[in-house]
């Protein structure tokens, strides 16, 4: 048996989940990596993407997360992330559907305003379709 | 008689006054305890938060690149005071005790030759502000379309104050909320969003390391750079949060007491209408006996 990792996976809106894993791999601003127990102290920003949980079986579950911050101290993981979807419950077909409903929003805006709400919308589900895909 | 009619009818709309401020008292208590949970909920990630970013402001503290936000502009000459109210009335003094602190505040700051601009947040506050600082007020944020308060409901309201920031409209920000203490007391409370306030006297992340020492990706400006805006908006959403209690609790104690004041007043109209009654029986005895005397 590996040795395991105490993870900690925080939204605003309350604790998601705090337990023993054995791997996580986290979207780093600079790109993925994974932490095992005994990581290095580490502080990183997140980009939007997934987070990906060993425990036991060879699958892992996987968390799309819109940015957010990793902490990793004493054998400890904390994920401090903003919005948190599991990637179970996403849709390809239906984000499709989104995305091309968005696209469609930022040729039509009528205001600058309205227009630079429908990109970030459309950003943001764009970083889903890739997180997605990936 | 019309004057008992009259007493009857008073007893029966008090009774259904009391029943009605009986119920509300008994709602506001269960959305007090879901308000209490949201805020225990949110309480670890606003926790870490607040650490990690103490201990980045205090190593970063005194460099030059320490963000605006941090260290505000240099200048204090334009205000911006939000005022986070509710949506609904009945609820005691709760919204009348936030705009008295909040407008003792811009009072104040307009004394010191201040620019002052306002935000309200929830129609109750700007119903009471309206009259006396029209031309000040930016805007009304209308929150009455929330169900239930979500971090996605607090999210813009923070993304308006930082762009608003950006833009160089203003040099300060500070919001009035009521602080939840207990069911019976909220405290006014102003919070200074920018520059930000960061309890910098907190260790460092690296005190319980034992000699180890964090890497940050990337650099430890980047990151408070990033974490800042967040923790505006985590802040924002805390304070609707709390706000929300404090509402639900101070609407709980004005119902109780209205239920109480509806029960006095129904025993005093109750003895009354009794007194009344005994005295029409007794007159219309004497009617009947001095009638029959005469006879």
């Amino acid at each position: 048996m590996a040795e395991m990792l105490a993870f900690e996976f925080v939204s605003p809106e309350r604790l998601l989940m705090s337990e023993e894993v054995e791997q996580v791999v986290v979207p780093g601003t600079d790109g993925d990596f994974g932490v095992l127990a005994g990581h290095a102290p580490v502080v990183s920003t997140m980009r939007p993407g997934r987070v990906e949980i060993y425990n036991g079986g060879s699958e892992p579950v996987s968390y799309f997360v819109g940015g957010g911050l990793a902490e990793m101290a004493n054998n400890r993981l904390t994920i401090l992330a903003e919005e948190v979807i599991p990637i179970a419950d996403l849709d390809r077909a239906a984000i499709e559907r989104q995305i091309r409903n968005a696209e469609e929003d930022v040729e039509d805006a009528k205001t600058d305003e309205r227009r630079r709400q429908a990109q970030e919308r459309l950003d943001h589900l764009r970083d889903i379709l890739t997180a997605l895909s990936a | 008689m019309a004057n008992l009619k009259e007493l009857r009818k008073r007893i029966g709309s008090v009774t259904s006054t009391q029943k009605i401020t009986k119920a509300m008292q008994m709602v506001a208590a269960s959305k007090l305890r879901r308000a209490q949970e949201a805020v225990e909920a949110a309480r670890p990630y606003a926790e870490r938060m607040e650490k990690i970013i103490g201990s980045l402001a205090s190593s970063l503290q005194g460099s030059d690149g320490a963000p605006k936000l941090l260290v505000g502009t240099g200048s204090d000459q334009v205000h911006l005071v939000i005022v986070a109210t509710s949506e609904r009335g009945l609820c005691g003094g709760f919204n009348a005790n936030i705009v008295k602190g909040a407008r003792q505040h811009v009072h104040e700051l307009i004394a010191a030759g201040k620019t002052v601009k306002l935000i309200c947040i929830g129609k109750k506050g700007f119903a009471l502000l309206r009259r006396e600082f029209e031309d000040r007020i930016l805007e009304v944020i209308d929150m009455s379309h929330v169900r239930r308060l979500g971090y996605n409901d607090a999210l813009p309201i923070a993304q308006k104050i930082m762009r608003m920031f950006d833009d160089g409209e203003f040099d300060v920000c500070t919001l009035f909320y009521a602080k939840f203490v207990t069911v019976l007391t909220q405290d006014v409370t102003p919070l200074q969003l920018i520059p930000a306030h960061v309890e910098t006297a907190g260790e460092s992340l690296d005190a319980d390391l034992g000699g180890a020492v964090h890497e940050y990706e990337p650099s430890e400006e980047e990151i408070l750079e990033d974490l800042l805006p967040r923790n505006m908006a985590t802040q924002v959403y805390r304070v609707l949060l709390e706000n929300a209690a404090s509402e639900q609790g101070a609407r709980m104690t004005a119902m109780d007491n209205a239920t109480r004041n509806a029960g006095e007043m129904i025993d005093k109209l109750t003895l009354t209408y009794n007194r009344e009654r005994q005295a029409t029986i007794t007159k219309e005895l004497i009617e009947i006996i001095s009638g029959a005397e005469a006879l």
